[in-house]
């Protein structure tokens, strides 16, 4: 089937006093729609449609420009702005501004706005304008890895294929492994923790998905790997290449999510065992990483806690160790952002980025976010409604009950109703949308009642019927055996009368 | 990232200051683990392990979600489907009550399950439906195959064992697979369960290759709210995780009755799970039949615990493992026990109940079930509750139900009946019956067997139909007067069913499950039909169609038919001229 996308982002440019370039092609306020075609593959074709506002700015616009640091001018503008979900507001400012630190033209806030330093002419202004909108909406690339899926792998890079699948919800666990507790009593305050590092960022991105937290410890759970002594440096080392083989006997240990079909981003503490520590992670190059930590795509992550052995052979075991969970909640919480790729591209030096705070993302990368999510449910819908319509053209007889045609009817309609608004740039509406669309398609397709095995194989309604149709076959074969033979015959006899 | 590291700063100060005191603090949750050996009147040796996690937390109020020593997988289960208390018992083989005496925890053979749920829990068979998948999940067993076909809500047999009022028996469901097979890959997400796993502490001898070579196994989770102190104004959770298994004398080898941990477990204790806060293994060695002491116990013991189990006073030797003494002379600990004197197996002391059940009748049509409960206790009636879950395939003949004890008919003091529905739902046969005195009860109910729809049969159908235990509760009078003990110093294994006073103790059995035949079609029949019918059709097919092809022609005298050949060849190697 083929899918035609169009998203539609509404861009307002507000150019304060003194930054409104000469070679403006009208005079202000207008609006201008700008399209580009994002080339995906085949069957799929995405058209990105920027609606631009260009104004000047209104009195109040004014006197939040004048604060006196970029950060305070976006806190003062973020009321003026409408909330509208994928909406970018960009604030063109003069070239000599001091809002903006020496050799930085282009200032992301922590909102749906950016600031922009004028100069250079039209021209140079348009290039940032549409480098920036990208940034704050969607690239190609990142909408090439949310239809990955419909996409043959392999052209896309290790970065596309590491982000979580869109779902309905996650389960996020956290767990600290202790392998040697009789050496070691290692205690977290991850209550503590999660309310003060991960909630934030949950709340922040209960948009987009619904979110459970819970934590475990884990005794005597060990790693697949033997890691390796160094004696230089006295530690031991877990290489790169051997880390994929870490998990899996880990894994076993760490309990399915019975209750719930939502996938599980696991976060693991490992404490290792004092026979085996210090340890560290090696990367490719053999340097050890800094964070001692690493991810698994689409898994979660692992970081290395190692514990200071006491100088004193006297001490007595087992070592009480409380966890310093800010250092591990940092990695933890770069991790999950590397997971739901909010990973921060690599910019130009004259983009400044303000820090998302303690919420953990800001307004625009959530945009990023749904923007993402939206086009990767529609995928997911048309995919999973196409391998049901090739279900049922391989069972001819099968039933389709009234509920499964009706949330088959639904996720069509949803599907449509998704696409209709992401051309309408209704970001928030566009996702819910998607979301319900994935819900019927994914109910239709899990339908009990559609499982083929429900269904007698043709083939062997035939295998029934061969004690009849063998015998039967026997005198009709010979007899055309017969006839090829007399024909032959008759063939071979008028030569024989020369 | 400035804002973000001062804030961190400050949490950590936060923390920091919150560590402090909290070192000493008790930890909310406690671990005890538990191994009692007893030696069987019979010679054989049964190994009841018991682990108990406690939590002082409240897993119903949804708040909790950071998990220690308490699984996490029964932890969500009990708080995502409103579970007051769960009991769950996978078995192979039968406990043979009669020989080897009152059980510690007995369980039927098959799967058990029994769970009371929340008084908030809106739609108790959907939970009920949904549990008993996940736990399927959870334990690797076939849990999903429970249904409304085997599914009863008895209403006076199964009280809660926790906290909570037991009154409202809607909230209660009980089920019994007796196919179910128990193996090793139910026991290793069981031992999965344990803070330890099996690395460390008692569990390092659940070997499954010993444990399934015994005459019963049976492995349990028993999940219920307790009180968190004497005032009760707060509830804990409880995590009991128990195992049962009987070695036979026999089959373990020469038939001595010596047993040691290594004999039974090829393996030895080496340490306490440091987890735990009390590891202890107990060995029954009170002496049988008022005599001198025939057991020896090796290594001596450090101490003795003396208490009144089910109505007996019993002695037994203690080892701790977490105390430094123990594991100071030797490694590691291999408790062994020896009879002094070759025991009299004559006079066994048969327990105060036991019960056995069978089924007679001859033919395909009807047939009858009959429960034999004895009562041997010399001068003491006592009341039992019998609960009877048939399946609907044998329809029972309520009218024809009959209990005699000692020549004469036995009014059961209350009954609750629910008639089966076909395809629905079982019978359930509750009856309170007084037990005299050192008597004999006979109840008998007759059933027809039904016929099954072709698609309903299970495979192997003529390997016959299980009905599954019937289930016997009563409080048998106490011959020795126990007194009060508290739950938390006792042993496990007398802790587990609440005690209601010291003249009295519970008891639940389980009979045997029964194997009945129905009548079984012979399922190759359609095909021999089908068969038999094509060759016959193609048969006349093939004559017909000779029939109507052949064509007839003379043909002239050619070299002679098939036998002038034959002896033409015969001949040629004869060295004879041809014909």
């Amino acid at each position: 089937a083929f899918v035609q996308f169009q998203l539609t982002v509404p861009v307002a440019v507000v150019f304060a006093p003194g930054s409104v370039p000469r070679d403006l092609p009208r005079p202000l306020p207008f609006r201008d729609v700008q399209e580009m075609e994002i080339p995906v593959n085949l069957r799929t074709s995405v058209m990105s449609r920027y609606e631009t506002v260009y104004r000047s700015t209104t009195a109040q616009e004014n006197i939040a420009l004048n604060a006196a640091t970029a950060q305070e001018a976006d806190a003062a503008l973020h009321p003026l702005q409408d909330a509208l979900l994928g909406s970018l507001t960009m604030y063109v400012v003069p070239e000599t501004s001091s809002l903006l630190p020496q050799g930085i033209s282009v200032y992301v806030g922590k909102h749906r706005s950016a600031l922009v330093r004028a100069g250079g002419g039209l021209a140079t202004l348009h290039s940032r304008l549409q480098q920036l909108t990208q940034v704050m909406s969607f690239t190609s690339s990142s909408i090439a890895a949310a239809l990955s899926d419909g996409v043959s792998d392999g052209q896309l890079g290790p970065d596309a294929r590491r982000h979580l699948k869109s779902s309905l919800g996650y389960e996020i666990t956290f767990s600290l492994l202790n392998p040697d507790p009789k050496s070691h009593t290692v205690d977290w305050d991850i209550e503590d923790a999660v309310n003060h590092y991960v909630q934030p960022v949950l709340d922040k991105l209960s948009l987009v998905a619904n979110f459970s937290v819970d934590s475990q410890i884990l005794y005597y759970a060990v790693l697949g790997v033997t890691p390796r002594f160094d004696k230089e440096s006295s530690s031991f080392l877990l290489s790169a290449h051997s880390l994929p083989h870490v998990i899996n006997p880990v894994e076993a240990r760490l309990g399915s999510s019975a209750a719930s079909l939502y996938p599980v981003l696991n976060f693991l503490l490992y404490v290792p065992e004092r026979s085996h520590s210090p340890l560290y992670i090696q990367d490719k190059d053999g340097a050890p990483v800094s964070t001692n930590a690493f991810h698994s795509p689409r898994w979660g992550g692992i970081m290395v806690y190692n514990v200071e052995t006491p100088a004193s052979p006297q001490a007595s075991f087992p070592l009480h160790v409380d966890v310093d969970m800010v250092r591990v909640m940092e990695v933890f919480l770069s991790q999950l952002r590397l997971l739901f790729g909010l990973s921060r591209e690599e910019l130009p030096t004259e983009f400044l980025m303000e820090s998302p705070g303690n919420e953990g993302l800001a307004d625009w990368e959530l945009d990023r976010l749904l923007w993402a999510h939206t086009i990767e449910n529609i995928a997911t819908v048309s995919t999973t409604l196409t391998s049901l319509a090739q279900l049922l053209d391989k069972i001819g007889n099968i039933v389709i009950k009234d509920d499964v045609a009706s949330e088959v009817y639904q996720a069509v309609a949803s599907a449509q109703s998704a696409m209709a608004k992401l051309a309408a740039g209704h970001l928030h509406s566009a996702f819910q949308a998607s979301k319900e669309a994935v819900t019927s398609s994914e109910r239709a397709f899990f339908d009990p009642s559609l499982l083929h095995l429900l269904y007698f194989p043709d083939d062997q309604k035939f295998a029934i019927y061969v004690p009849l149709f063998l015998p039967v076959s026997v005198p009709i074969l010979l007899s055309l055996a017969k006839i090829v033979r007399e024909a032959r015959q008759r063939k071979k006899e008028p030569i024989k009368m020369d | 990232a400035g804002g973000m590291a001062a804030a961190a700063e400050l949490v950590l100060l936060v923390l920091l200051a919150a560590a402090g005191p909290g070192l000493g603090q008790a930890r909310p949750d406690a671990l005890r683990e538990e191994l009692l050996l007893s030696p069987l009147p019979a010679g054989d040796m049964a190994a009841t392990f018991q682990f108990r996690t406690r939590w002082d937390a409240d897993l119903q109020r949804g708040a909790v979600s950071h998990y220690r020593l308490f699984p996490k997988a029964l932890g969500r289960l009990v708080a995502a489907l409103g579970v007051r208390e769960l009991h769950l018992a996978l078995t192979q083989g039968f406990w043979r009550t009669r020989t080897w005496g009152q059980p510690p925890l007995q369980a039927p053979a098959g799967a058990e399950l029994w769970v009371w749920f929340q008084p908030t829990v809106t739609d108790i068979d959907k939970a009920w439906k949904e549990l008993s998948n996940i736990l399927s999940g959870i334990f690797c067993a076939s849990l999903n195959f429970i249904d409304s076909t085997n599914t009863v809500t008895p209403t006076a047999s199964f009280k809660p064992l926790g906290l909570g009022n037991g009154t409202d028996h809607h909230l209660l469901r009980y089920a019994v697979l007796p196919r179910e097979v128990v193996c090793t890959e139910n026991l290793t997400p069981w031992k999965k369960l344990l803070p330890c796993g099996s690395k460390a502490g008692l569990a390092v001898l659940l070997k499954a290759e010993r444990l399934f070579h015994s005459s019963y196994h049976s492995q349990a989770v028993h999940i219920r709210p307790i009180c968190r102190d004497a005032s009760c104004l707060a509830v804990s959770w409880e995590l009991r995780q128990t195992l049962t298994v009987v070695f036979d004398s026999f089959a373990g080898g020469q038939g001595k009755k010596d047993w040691s941990l290594f004999r039974m477990f090829s393996r030895t204790l080496t340490d306490a799970c440091p987890l735990a806060s009390q590891s202890k293994v107990y060995v029954d060695i009170s002496p049988k039949n008022k005599e001198k002491e025939l057991l020896e116990v090796t290594p001596p013991p450090a101490s003795l615990h003396e208490a009144v189990v089910q109505g007996e006073k019993r002695t037994y030797a203690v080892y701790d493992l977490l105390s430094n003494s123990l594991f100071n002379t030797s490694r590691s600990l291999n408790v062994q026990l020896k009879w002094t004197r070759p025991q009299d197996s004559s006079e066994l002391p048969t327990p105060v109940l036991h019960a056995h059940r069978y089924v007679s009748g001859y033919g395909l049509q009807t047939g009858e079930i009959s429960t034999l409960i004895y009562n041997t206790h010399p001068y003491r009636a006592f009341p039992v509750i019998l609960l009877e879950t048939v399946p609907w395939y044998l329809r029972l003949y309520v009218h024809t139900l009959t209990i005699i004890t000692k020549g004469k008919e036995n009014k059961p003091s209350y009954i609750h009946y629910q008639p089966a529905q076909d395809r629905r739902r079982p019978h359930l046969l509750e009856m309170l019956i007084q037990l005299p005195a050192n008597s004999i009860t006979k109840i008998t109910i007759q059933f027809e067997r039904a016929l099954l729809k072709w698609t309903e049969y299970p495979p192997d159908p003529n390997h016959g139909f299980y009905v599954g235990s019937s289930v016997l509760s009563a409080l048998v009078p106490s011959i020795i007067a126990m007194k009060e003990v508290d739950m938390e110093q006792s042993p496990l294994f007398t802790s587990l069913f609440p005690s209601s006073d010291g003249s009295s103790y519970f008891v639940r059995l389980y009979t045997e499950p029964l194997l009945v035949n129905l009548p079984t079609p012979d399922f190759s029949m359609p095909y021999n039909v089908i068969c038999l019918t094509c060759t016959v059709v193609a048969m006349c097919y093939g004559s017909f169609y000779n029939l109507l092809t052949r064509t007839f022609h003379v043909e002239e005298p050619s070299r002679g038919g098939l036998a002038k050949r034959l002896a033409n060849i015969i001949r040629k190697l004869r060295g004879v001229p041809p014909l």
